[in-house]
């Protein structure tokens, strides 16, 4: 905001908090690309949900509480919403697969 | 310095973020099962909310807090909407 300026002890951390998280989240998509089979590609992704997205709302909050001089913690909301929505949609997609699976090796086909 | 290193490492995070959504975007148009799309769905939505929070880093600025804010809410609403549809074959049960 009309150029203030990040001072060096939140543009370090955030720095770094930044490739970090950037990092993770291309490990995570690669793995979704290449890992063989549903119940495994389901859990490259949440690396990037998690540590990196936390990794990127940490920086964010340390760059907009060193510019404006005052703590600045609204990125908490974002990181509320997606610690609740994670295990929700990751624990819905895996009964959906399974229960799709069954269905589609009929009532004999292996349990689970 | 301190802001050109900063920007270096949002520069290198958009990249990232990037990759990863076009490598989810290869997931969403491969994949074998209708599960598999709405995990790159999933994948998708996370990394662009990420790309507008690198963005509010780079900018200085405070508006794309509150469109990151949209994007993840309506995203968990959209992803749960989808794995209801395909447990039950019905989002909301009467």
């Amino acid at each position: 905001m009309n150029g203030l300026d990040v001072p060096a002890w939140a543009a370090l951390p955030a720095a770094v908090l930044l490739v970090t998280g950037g990092t993770l989240a291309l490990v995570g998509a690669i793995g979704l690309l290449r890992l063989p089979d549903f119940f495994a590609r389901m859990h490259p992704p949440a690396m990037g949900n998690t540590l990196g997205a936390g990794s990127v709302l940490i920086a964010s909050m340390l760059v907009s509480s060193g510019m404006l001089g005052r703590p600045v913690i609204h990125e908490i909301l974002i990181s509320v919403f997606i610690v609740m929505s994670a295990p929700i949609t990751a624990m819905l997609l895996i009964r959906a697969a399974v229960a799709r699976r069954r269905k589609r090796e009929g009532e004999g086909g292996q349990p689970g | 310095m301190m802001d050109s290193l900063l920007d270096m490492a949002a520069f290198y995070a958009a990249l990232c973020f990037m990759v990863g959504m076009m490598l989810a975007l290869v997931r969403l148009f491969l994949g074998p099962s209708a599960q598999d799309r709405v995990l790159a769905f999933d994948t998708m939505y996370i990394n662009g909310m990420l790309t507008l929070l690198m963005l509010g880093i780079r900018s200085h600025s405070g508006v794309y807090f509150d469109m990151a804010l949209l994007i993840a809410l309506f995203g968990f609403v959209s992803s749960i909407a989808l794995a209801k549809f395909l447990l039950r074959g019905e989002v909301i049960e009467p």
